[in-house]
């Protein structure tokens, strides 16, 4: 069996912790999302062990129930933008000619404007829901999986392996399915991880500037927005969703990177 | 006798290997190697790959690639042993003492600098001369080393020379610092074979115009013989044997030596004519879409049933294109190709899957000719289930059948192509074509990239397969002696065209023409001299003319 | 003419009609994308003449077309309409902003090129050494962490726990250039961080593939010092990677300033650009967004020019 390195497990660790406090949210959380349970910013107690936020909530209610949202909407939007952009990539790979330059260029013409730009442009007139921020997050998004994928596959199609599979006589799903995909997919995979912490990012940013997810729902990047004054006086309350947010990013991180070593390892070096 | 200029003795040089998922474990490259050499001398350094030889080089500059590291014995330079040397002492030998001449030249150079100061740099920096004098020096070098336009050449930078040219300049690179030894690492591997024999040629000149001393590494005995004076044999980092060059290909003494002396010997009678043919091309053109030139002009030639076409190139011959355009996966755009009495459509999704099974491939590199995250078992047993619809017991039974047709035992069905080695992975690839049960299997280069040995077996195999199966063989070669051991059939082509092709005797009786005469005579022969004699008689030709 | 000019002359023309089709985009994304942009602005509780009022006021009782047409013709003349929230003029708002936001970029990237540089190559020179394990480790930190939080975090202990720099980046006419320079040291410092990461891994990783070059190697067997070997054969071909990574990374410092301007309430494009959005204020947002396409294309249009002309291959034809 393989060693996991420790930067690895601990990765692991937190991302797994992250993720079961987000399932078992209405399990796990001592409070409701937006019951106010005392005075505004106390410090922490036995009863608030993460103190309360701007107007009494439970902060560590809050961070859970927050959490929640945020993983929500960053693994839909991973999902979306994965799926989107990897079968689009893979297509054009594939079928080159026309196919392949419509969509190469389309997707280099989004990816000429930032994407918080492009967001923010398109939420001046559509409403901040969840469905809306997951669909314009993994659209967007999608762009730059198109772009690694169809890397990727042309690689791969270029193979000789893949040319005796053509010579053969076999058919475009065949090829995709079983020439390209299970060469194709180590390095993809290591790439939903930092589309992931990308979109942990994104949403948070959004939420931060109020054109995320909008209150009464709590997310991460919304709590540090909510609870920004008090640092000024020296409460760290808006601290907390924001370390929250770095470490699942870092964890994540972590085990991208140990996923995607591991695949360069496999291909082998040049061995003497 | 004098003071020799390079003495190892006893080398042992170690390094560290990461296998995929498991533990990092020591290997040993190169085990109680000893050698000497007098100053002035060539002495050839020969094996195949993991042999050791280009470590051994490096080793004589103190240089190791990448985590390698020497671990024992001694490097005496001069008298001095450079493994006591600290890292100024190796900088003070690296590109005065000794000097190194890499296989691929066009990655060596640095593209952003001219030749010139490139060619130059190694002896200004230890002050062997003045500015003026290296460049003197190196046009002196340049036009010895017979490069177009002496004076001027080293004004340009690396891509605006070819390839051959490239691999003389960084030549006169390594000799313009007056150094004591060049290593030459495979200097002429990498060029066509009639840019070889020039660059062959204006190296040994140069070598004994300065009176260098030489480690000379390849894995071609046949070149080796050409310049070296003695010929030091490896095999897996160990010596085989050591002797004066007349002797190691005249009399070896060790089995391994005179399995690679008397390899490419195969000699293959031709089968007589007679069988319909099997393959038919008549008046092929063809060009890659989207450019404006044919690579290929009004190609027509015929293969019998049953037997070997060899269609013989150098690169940009288009004798890969060929093979593209009668697997369809580039379609001709003019001529016609008979397929087994049919005529054969010209794009790939046009085909029946019975023309289809009847016309398979094999790959130069059998590496990437797999999909690596298939068995062995998988690999061969797709064109049963495709082609015959096998499954189960029946095609298990026939994977199994195959894997002994191409001499691999059982054990390898559930393997993946990642635990074989070169060889195993090219007879893997036979076998799936085979699989087939094809009547034309189209070789490109599918021995070019293996060890001379390993070839050899291959091309053996292919012959027994043909004499068994009755397969007939498109073989696309660039080797001569890969062509004399296995064709019926010659087709010599040049820039596209079919420049000489009939029955392996005709082609290669004289009169040829003029092309056909430079290849024949290009390819290195097993010989003392054959150098100077083809050297001396191209330049009596050019005389006469 | 030369070949390097006629790719030049292409990369240029490609730009713009990038640039151009950026502008469609947008348009497309903010006025025609589907439901009733007038709606959404005001909300449902709008009547209907307030309605028709705004529909009238935005031209979207015209065709899409010739609307994009008259609002494409006026932006290139230099007026990008008025704001639909206080009737200012677009271009005049955005100026002074536009200002603003530049220096603080500019002082960011003033700041983090060089360094970035710098700590790039140190990590290259102790690979898998203790100093590229902490600069690695360090700006692994710094790349996944969101702008804000840097921020915050940077407030939380530069200005309030230890009292260094101003929490607030105010900054008005008649501030001397020393007294600006200060005002804006936090969200510069949160700049540089963020950028720093991206454009440091990202060097580190261009000069390590030139230094596995084969050309290395032939430096390194012809007894050169490690010093004349970076500067004579790794740095002439890692200056296009390296600038191609730091035009990149200008782009990124586009989009961060929005947040930092945010967070730090700094009177720049950002800033106009979020407060605009959570208005509905579309022509304000539009403009912004063509001004954030036109830098950002720039950017990646003058990586592209450096790395053509730093390519022997296209400098010297054959």
């Amino acid at each position: 069996m393989k060693r996991i390195p420790l930067a690895a497990l601990i990765g692991l660790f937190f991302t797994g912790a992250y993720f079961l406090a987000a399932i078992f949210a209405a399990w796990i959380s001592p409070y409701g999302m937006a019951e106010i349970v005392g005075d505004g910013w106390e410090p922490w107690s036995w009863a608030h062990p993460l103190g309360t936020d701007s107007i009494g909530r439970d902060l560590l209610s809050r961070m859970i129930w927050g959490g929640q949202t945020t993983i929500f909407v960053a693994t839909a939007a991973t999902v979306l933008s994965f799926t989107l952009g990897a079968v689009l990539g893979f297509l054009a790979a594939v079928s080159g000619g026309w196919l392949d330059q419509l969509l190469s260029r389309f997707v280099d013409l989004m990816m000429s404007i930032p994407s918080l730009i492009f967001a923010l442009a398109v939420l001046s007139v559509m409403p901040a829901t969840l469905p809306i921020l997951i669909l314009v997050m993994g659209l967007l998004d999608a762009t730059r999986v198109f772009r690694l994928s169809r890397a990727v596959a042309v690689d791969i199609t270029v193979m000789d392996y893949v040319e005796a599979a053509r010579v053969r006589g076999e058919g475009r799903a065949w090829i995709i399915f079983r020439e390209i995909l299970p060469n194709a997919l180590s390095p993809l995979v290591a790439e939903m991880g930092l589309r992931f912490i990308f979109m942990v990012l994104f949403i948070s940013t959004l939420s931060f500037l109020g054109l995320g997810v909008q209150p009464p729902l709590a997310d991460w990047g919304g709590i540090v927005k909510e609870n920004r004054e008090g640092i000024i006086y020296g409460i760290p309350a808006a601290l907390v969703p924001a370390f929250a947010i770095a470490t699942l990013a870092i964890s994540v991180n972590l085990v991208a990177d140990w996923v995607l070593n591991r695949t360069s390892s496999l291909k082998g070096g040049r061995g003497g | 006798m004098a003071d020799p200029l390079l003495e190892i003795r006893n080398l042992r040089i170690e390094a560290t290997s990461y296998p995929p998922g498991e533990a990092p474990r020591q290997v040993v490259l190169v085990d109680d190697v000893s050698l000497t050499l007098q100053k002035g001398r060539v002495l050839g350094l020969i094996g195949e790959s993991g042999a050791g030889k280009s470590t051994i080089g490096l080793s004589s500059m103190g240089y190791g690639r990448g985590g390698v590291r020497i671990t024992g014995g001694q490097i005496l330079l001069n008298g001095r042993d450079i493994r006591l040397g600290d890292a100024a002492a190796l900088r003070a030998l690296r590109g005065r003492e000794v000097t190194y001449v890499a296989q691929s030249a066009a990655a060596a150079f640095n593209p952003a600098k001219k030749l010139m100061e490139q060619v130059t740099e190694a002896a200004l920096t230890h002050g062997v001369m003045s500015r003026a004098e290296a460049e003197a020096r190196a046009i002196m070098l340049f036009r010895r080393l017979r490069l177009p336009d002496p004076e001027n050449i080293g004004q340009r930078y690396p891509h605006q020379v070819s390839g051959g040219q490239l691999q003389r300049v960084m030549t006169a690179m390594a000799l313009c610092p007056q150094p004591d030894l060049v290593v030459f690492d495979e200097p002429t591997t990498a060029l066509d074979v009639t840019t070889q024999i020039e660059v062959l040629a204006a190296i040994k000149d140069a070598i004994r115009e300065t009176g260098v001393a030489a480690l000379y590494i390849t894995h071609d005995l046949a070149v080796v013989a050409q310049v070296s004076d003695e010929i030091l044999v490896l095999r897996h980092g160990k010596m085989v044997e050591h002797g004066a060059t007349g002797q190691i290909i005249h009399a070896p003494v060790q089995d391994y030596t005179r399995a690679l002396v008397s390899v490419r010997s195969i000699d293959h009678v031709e089968k007589s004519d007679g069988a319909a043919p099997v393959l038919s091309i008549r008046h092929v053109t063809a060009r890659y879409r989207g450019t404006k030139f044919d690579v290929l002009h009004d190609v027509s030639v015929d293969l019998p049933a049953g037997q070997t076409l060899a269609v013989v190139g150098e690169s940009g011959s288009g004798k890969s294109t060929l093979a593209r355009v009668i697997t369809g996966l580039l379609p001709a755009s003019s001529g016609e190709i008979f397929f087994a009495g049919r005529v054969l459509s010209p794009a790939l999704a046009q085909r029946s899957k019975e023309d289809l099974r009847g016309l398979q491939m094999i790959y130069q590199m059998a590496d990437v000719a797999m999909n690596p995250r298939q068995t062995v078992g998988t690999i061969i047993g797709r064109p049963l289930t495709f082609y015959f619809g096998m499954e189960g017991e029946e095609k298990r039974a026939r994977i199994q059948d195959l894997l002994d047709q191409i001499e691999m035992g059982k054990g390898y069905i559930d393997r993946y192509p990642a635990e074989l080695s070169g060889g195993q992975k090219q007879r893997v690839c036979i076998a799936r074509a085979l699989a087939a049960k094809p009547r034309l299997i189209i070789c490109d280069e599918v021995t070019s990239a293996l060890d001379p040995l390993v070839a050899d077996g291959i091309l053996k195999l292919l012959l027994d397969l043909q004499a068994r199966e009755g397969v007939a063989y498109l073989f696309i070669t660039h080797d001569l002696a890969t062509v004399q051991a296995i064709a019926d059939r010659i087709a010599v082509m040049f820039k596209g065209r079919v420049q000489r092709y009939g029955t392996k005797t005709e082609v290669l009786t004289p009169p040829f023409d003029d092309y056909t005469d430079l290849l024949l005579s290009s390819v290195p022969e097993m010989e003392l001299g054959w150098l100077e004699k083809v050297i001396a008689h191209r330049k009596m030709e050019s005389a006469g003319n | 003419m030369h070949p390097v000019l006629i790719l030049l002359a292409q990369r240029i023309a490609l730009g713009l009609l990038l640039l151009w089709a950026a502008s469609v985009l947008l348009f497309v994304g903010t006025m025609i994308l589907p439901g009733d942009v007038a709606q959404s602005i005001l909300g449902q509780s709008a009547t209907p003449v307030s309605l028709a009022n705004l529909r009238e006021e935005l031209g979207l009782n015209e065709p899409a077309l010739t609307r994009y047409f008259s609002w494409l013709g006026n932006a290139l003349q230099g007026d990008l309409g008025t704001a639909l929230t206080n009737g200012q003029d677009i271009a005049e708002a955005m100026g002074k902003r536009l200002g603003n936001t530049l220096f603080l970029a500019g002082t960011a990237a003033v700041i983090s090129v060089p360094l970035a540089i710098g700590l790039g190559l140190i990590a290259v020179r102790y690979k898998d050494r203790w100093p590229d394990r902490v600069i690695s480790s360090f700006t692994l930190a710094t790349v996944s962490v969101p702008e804000f939080v840097l921020g915050y975090v940077a407030v939380y202990l530069f200005s309030v726990q230890f009292r260094i720099f101003p929490s607030l980046a105010t900054i008005y006419d008649g501030m001397t250039f020393g007294e600006k320079l200060w005002a804006i040291s936090m969200p510069t410092l949160v700049l540089v961080l963020v950028v720093l990461g991206h454009m440091m891994r990202m060097t580190r990783a261009a000069i390590l593939n030139v230094m596995q070059s084969a050309y290395i190697e032939t430096a390194e067997l012809k007894g050169l010092r490690p010093f004349a070997i970076i500067a004579r054969h790794a740095f002439p071909n890692a200056v296009a990677p390296v600038v191609n990574v730091v035009m990149l990374n200008m782009a990124y410092l586009v989009v961060g300033v929005v947040v930092v301007e945010v967070v730090f309430v700094y009177p720049g494009m950002g800033q106009y650009l979020v407060d605009h959005v959570s208005k509905r204020d579309v022509p304000v947002v539009l403009a912004c967004g063509l001004v954030f396409a036109a830098v950002y294309i720039g950017l990646n249009l003058l990586a592209d020019v450096i790395s053509i002309l730093s390519n022997p291959r296209l400098r010297h034809p054959k």
